[in-house]
């Protein structure tokens, strides 16, 4: 089949499979699931991942061009995310045989549901100073400690944990990966309520779980190597969704603003022209990227600089939405439904901003490994982890 | 739409750099138009011919390529009438002449371009047999190292000498040249904030004219695009080169014992101008691109592309220039050449403005 012909069949499947700009009901994971196990039958879930652990071994040819006739539709994957493009590619590229035996297939199919457990209160740009405990017994290993910002851990079936396991190792030397059974004993997942009164992500918390050895990622106090390989997806996957597609009904979107904003005001079209500005610029720049990447050339840090960009049009979107709309913006309808649109795209703002990297992390990366500026001074490096300041103090 | 370069785009800007890294470093931009450079940069790497077609002796390139070789000579600061004849030949594309094209193409000829391209208070007139134009341009870019001027007047002067332009207008605009050092035209040069690109007050006294072909107002709205296009690679140029010298001094130079580089309120800073750099070459890939493929595009990939790198270029030579520090405020140091072509650059259309309002006219259509 060539591409062409791959292409057709796929608008051909989404077209009887999947509805276009239908939203997935949040809670329906049944329907997600029955919707997964569809998509891989038919060949397109893990195009790219090697056959001989259930993906289709194909090339990013045919990733593409699938995503590109995706775009047009609204697919029910959320739940999956974190699973496709963290923690599945971490298994493929460092798990065991046993572990892809086990694990890659039913992820594909979306038989089981992955959450990524790194982050902890006193861990966040600073991921190496974690402190979740785990301690040797026999073959198996006993967890303590809490994690953060846990996106689908509610739904998930299992979750990749990174644990401190040497505290007199240096920070990056101590550290252990697992995978997790999210509903083994000791394991309690608590929503995360957050600026938006929604609860987008959970706290995790670990009491004396039992974690089998066969279920450890990469070595012993070789779990940051086996981090920097997720965190490198989860770059890969965001900055990949960057300018994709957006909800038809976002009211801080140019085309929303153009119609509800009063565009006779000169003030008005300037703001607007601004956004425009602002939009075109990353979307042609997040096409180049992917062209870049087309003729064999990677992003790597730089999509970094992609990353950056989204956050802060983001920012900059809802910010005008709600400056153009007036007070209109800050109240709901009294229908019990909230504060209305704008407040929530508001409140959510500053979201892009903070996961998968803060601003400034995204600024260090640019600086040092884009542009090749030297670090600044680390006084965290050789120290033993016990010996070190971390989190938040006094 | 393709926004990457080409291997033969690649080898082209490997070319145009490392002549002009040898032949006008940014360093010797501050002694002005050396004629001897110019004459080697349209000899050896045949740069003026570049967009001419094939048939009067250039290299039939595009948009796409005259921008690589806009991006490097922006880079270099290259004094000079290079960016002004790139404008004319532009122009000359809408309204083909073999002399001119011949001319700019084999190096011979450095033309310029009025701006706006249909300028306010020119006069044309029949006189003698010919055409005879009045009026003063007050800013002609490179106007004092120029030979040739094209202007387009509003429509075509009736025959009999009586009409003025405008009155017997029957299509639109005519492109026409003057010959600058000929009978009725003083050029009075002025003094400039960029010290590397000159201008002159251009005053025309009966100064003889040739009509070359009809722009029509279509043609002339074209041209003003393909401008803003160029310009734009220009600024590209600018932008990055400005980005590379304060990047390289960061990694050099030491403050309370580290390098500046090292301190996040140095390295934020240059961040951020990278991520400029990364969207300018974006838009101005794509703007050329438009002028190449697309010229239902074209018009908005223009004053996309001059709204977004006009002020990003300024932006960022204006920040590479506070971030060296008090050495940068100095007049040895060359960090004031790319503030103030970055400025100049950013003005020679119009005023910003004009940019902005017209994305906000075209967002609408």
């Amino acid at each position: 089949m060539n591409l062409d012909e791959y292409r057709r069949a796929a608008r051909a499947w989404l077209r009887d499979y999947a509805r276009p700009g239908e939203s997935a009901p949040e809670n329906a994971i049944s329907h997600a699931k029955d919707f997964m196990a569809r998509l891989y039958d038919a060949g397109y879930s893990g195009i790219t991942w090697p056959a001989r652990w259930g993906g289709q071994g194909l090339t990013q040819a045919e990733e593409r061009a699938f995503a590109a006739e995706a775009r047009h539709f609204s697919l029910p994957t959320y739940v999956f995310s974190i699973g496709l493009g963290m923690t599945g590619p971490t298994l493929v590229d460092r798990g065991t045989d046993e572990q892809r035996e086990r694990f890659v297939r039913p992820l594909l199919r979306g038989e089981e549901i992955w959450c990524q457990l790194f982050s902890e209160p006193g861990a966040g740009s600073d991921v190496a100073a974690l402190q979740t405990r785990a301690v040797r017994d026999g073959d198996r290993w006993i967890v303590n400690g809490q994690k953060v910002w846990t996106s689908v851990a509610q739904h998930a079936d299992w979750g990749l944990l990174l644990t401190r396991t040497n505290p007199d190792a240096p920070k990056h030397r101590g550290l252990t990966m697992f995978v997790v059974g999210m509903r083994d004993p000791g394991v309690t997942v608590r929503p995360l309520k957050d600026m938006t009164g929604r609860a987008h992500f959970n706290e995790v918390f670990f009491d004396d779980v039992a974690v089998p050895d066969a279920h450890r990622v990469g070595e012993v106090d070789d779990g940051w190597s086996v981090a920097v390989t997720t965190l490198l997806h989860e770059r890969l996957s965001i900055s990949a969704g960057v300018g994709m597609g957006r909800a038809k009904d976002d009211p801080t979107s140019l085309e929303a603003l153009r119609r509800t904003a009063d565009t006779s005001d000169p003030l008005v079209r300037d703001d607007l022209v601004e956004l425009h500005i602002r939009t075109r610029a990353l979307a042609l720049f997040n096409q180049r990227l992917a062209q870049e990447a087309e003729a064999g050339l990677f992003p790597g840090a730089r999509g970094s600089a992609a990353k950056l960009l989204l956050a802060e049009l983001t920012l900059f979107e809802a910010d005008l939405a709600t400056r153009l709309a007036g007070p209109s913006a800050v109240v709901g309808t009294g229908d019990g439904e909230g504060a209305g649109p704008l407040a929530h795209a508001i409140s959510l703002a500053p979201a892009m901003s903070l996961g998968g990297g803060t601003n400034e992390i995204m600024r260090n990366i640019i600086g040092e490994r884009v542009l090749g500026l030297p670090p600044g001074p680390r006084v965290d490096k050789t120290v033993p982890f016990k010996d070190l300041k971390v989190g938040t103090q006094g | 739409m393709r926004l990457t370069l080409t291997p033969e785009q690649r080898e082209l800007r490997e070319a145009v750099r490392s002549f002009l890294a040898a032949a006008s470093p940014p360093a010797k931009a501050r002694d002005g138009y050396d004629p001897a450079v110019h004459a080697r940069l349209n000899g050896e790497l045949g740069l003026s011919g570049l967009i001419v077609p094939e048939e009067y002796g250039g290299a039939g390139a595009g948009m796409a390529e005259l921008a690589v070789a806009l991006e490097e000579t922006g880079a270099a600061l290259l004094p000079g009438p290079f960016l002004a004849t790139a404008f004319a030949a532009l122009a000359l594309t809408r309204a083909p002449d073999k002399e001119l094209l011949t001319g700019v193409a084999e190096g011979r000829i450095a033309a310029t371009l009025a701006l706006p391209v249909v300028p306010d208070g020119l006069t044309a007139r029949a006189e003698g047999g010919g055409l005879v134009v009045r009026g003063t341009l007050p800013q002609v870019l490179s106007g004092a190292e120029a030979d040739v001027l094209l202007a387009a007047l509003p429509g075509t002067p009736a025959g009999d000498g009586s009409g003025a332009p405008g009155e017997a207008s029957d299509g639109g605009p005519v492109l026409v040249a003057v010959d600058l050092g000929g009978p009725g035209v003083t050029r009075v040069p002025l003094e400039t904030l960029d010290l590397t690109r000159s201008q002159a007050r251009v005053e025309l006294d009966g100064a003889p004219a040739r009509v070359l072909g009809r722009l029509g107002a279509e043609g002339a709205a074209a041209v003003a695009d393909l401008v803003a296009v160029a310009l734009a690679a220009e600024q590209l140029g600018v932008l990055r080169a400005s980005l590379d010298a304060i990047v390289a001094y960061a990694k050099i130079r030491v403050a309370f014992g580290r390098f500046i580089g090292s301190y996040q309120g140095v390295k934020h800073k240059l961040a951020d101008m990278h991520c400029k750099l990364e969207q300018a070459e974006s838009v101005v890939r794509y703007a050329a691109w438009a002028a190449d493929e697309d010229p239902a595009e074209l018009p908005h990939a223009a004053a996309l592309a001059q709204a977004h790198t006009g002020r990003a270029c300024f932006e960022v030579a204006r920040d590479q220039l506070l971030l060296h520090g008090g050495v940068g405020f100095t007049w040895e140091h060359d960090a004031h050449l790319f503030y103030k072509r970055a400025k100049a650059d950013e003005v020679l259309l119009g005023p910003p403005r004009v940019h902005r309002a017209r994305l906000a006219a075209l967002m609408e259509a």
